[in-house]
């Protein structure tokens, strides 16, 4: 099975999805990244999905679910990139993910990191 | 040849000129050529007359207007009711046109088989029969190229009414006008995504000014495109809200918690511009 690998960039962890999410693909990468958050002490996530353009409600509710997931281990996910056509899909499937960071790429992702990782210092 | 061919041939090669002439005579009588010349309608005569004759000639099938022999007269028909309607002649004129190729015929067939009264009625019918069916063809064509310009028009409109414009650097605007249906909101909801992609702005401003009214489904689409526009990573500022259409949300118990509004357009980008960290001055004089 497909793995979707998670990259280390100083305190914050990039995911990269390239390919078109099967439902196992994604629930092991919901058990992947959990661990790599407690392994690492992670305290930022940036999910970029510009390459998906399929979503169904099981992958919407997974964002939200990883979200939630990264929350309680105190750090912030930031899903970035999406493309217009799952928005509306995501929209039209009732699946708003609420509490879920957005940002339109992965430089504006790093951004709000960055000012997340300010602000708690503070 | 078929009997009835034969007869209707011979009607119709007997003099052309005088068939034509009644025909006309005819058309004026019945008051539908007003707006389309004389010369005209004598011409469109001609041309109708010589596709039936060459049908007729061909021993075409005079109860079956879909057949082969019969395609230059459907084509003349056609190009006729789409020229009479571009020229504004109504479908009811048209087909009045093609209705009075009744009169000459009839009078034609009388004179050949007079005497029969039998054979003069069985060529009357089938007469009067081809003669309705090619005023319907040209009643039906002008309903379809009137329909096909309906069409056009609507999804003109369409296009024409959702533009999505630049504001300043990083701030884009939609000037809504019109009724908010879900095919208009789904235009909107695509061209302003994909604006944002392709200018990387991560504001936009959705102005309702020029919706007329907005009841619990338009404000369902918008929240819809606010949803969709926040999941793409961009902020959304809704303005233009009238004073009448913010009592209507109040009193319809809408809610538009978290979602940010402005009563005027001039606001939403001073609003904008405060987020992006400019400051606008006066210059001093």
């Amino acid at each position: 099975m497909e793995r979707i690998p998670i990259l280390r960039m100083g305190r914050a962890l990039l995911v990269t999805i390239q390919i078109d999410l099967q439902d196992q693909v994604a629930l092991a990468l919901q058990d992947d990244l959990s661990s790599m958050i407690e392994r690492t002490g992670a305290n930022g996530v940036l999910i970029d999905i510009s390459a998906l353009e399929i979503v169904d409600s099981f992958v919407g509710r997974m964002l939200a679910s990883i979200s939630g997931i990264a929350a309680v281990l105190d750090a912030t996910v930031v899903v970035v990139g999406m493309q217009p056509a799952v928005a509306i899909t995501l929209v039209e499937l009732g699946l708003s993910l609420e509490g879920v960071r957005t940002a339109l790429n992965v430089e504006r992702g790093m951004a709000v990191l960055a000012a997340d990782d300010r602000n708690q210092i503070d | 040849m078929k009997q009835e061919n034969a007869v209707f041939d011979q009607v119709l090669k007997a003099s052309p000129d005088d068939f034509i002439k009644d025909w006309v005579a005819e058309v004026s009588a019945s008051g539908s050529s007003t707006g389309t010349s004389a010369s005209t309608i004598q011409n469109d005569a001609r041309e109708l007359l010589g596709a039936v004759q060459s049908a007729v000639a061909a021993d075409a099938d005079l109860d079956n207007l879909d057949g082969s022999p019969w395609a230059r007269t459907r084509s003349v028909l056609t190009a006729l009711s789409q020229s009479r309607a571009a020229q504004g002649a109504s479908a009811g004129d048209t087909s009045l046109f093609v209705m009075a190729f009744k009169r000459p015929l009839f009078v034609g067939l009388q004179k050949h088989l007079g005497t029969d009264p039998k054979a003069t009625f069985d060529a009357a019918w089938t007469a009067s029969r081809l003669v309705d069916r090619m005023a319907q063809l040209t009643a039906t064509t002008h309903q379809r190229t009137r329909e096909e310009v309906i069409s056009r028009q609507q999804q003109e409109l369409l296009e024409l009414s959702t533009p999505v414009v630049k504001l300043w650097e990083g701030v884009l605007a939609v000037p809504m006008i019109g009724t908010l249906d879900s095919s208009r909101t789904q235009l909107v909801m695509e061209s302003l995504l994909t604006r944002i992609v392709e200018t990387g702005s991560e504001l936009a401003i959705i102005d309702i000014t020029g919706v007329p009214t907005v009841d619990t489904l338009v404000a369902q689409h918008l929240l819809k495109t606010v949803t969709a526009i926040r999941l793409m990573g961009a902020d959304c500022i809704i303005s233009g809200i009238r004073p009448q259409i913010a009592q209507t949300i109040v009193h319809l118990g809408i809610d538009l918690q978290g979602i940010v509004t402005k009563a005027s357009l001039a606001d939403a980008l001073q609003l904008a511009m405060k987020k992006a960290g400019y400051t606008v001055t006066r210059a001093a004089k």
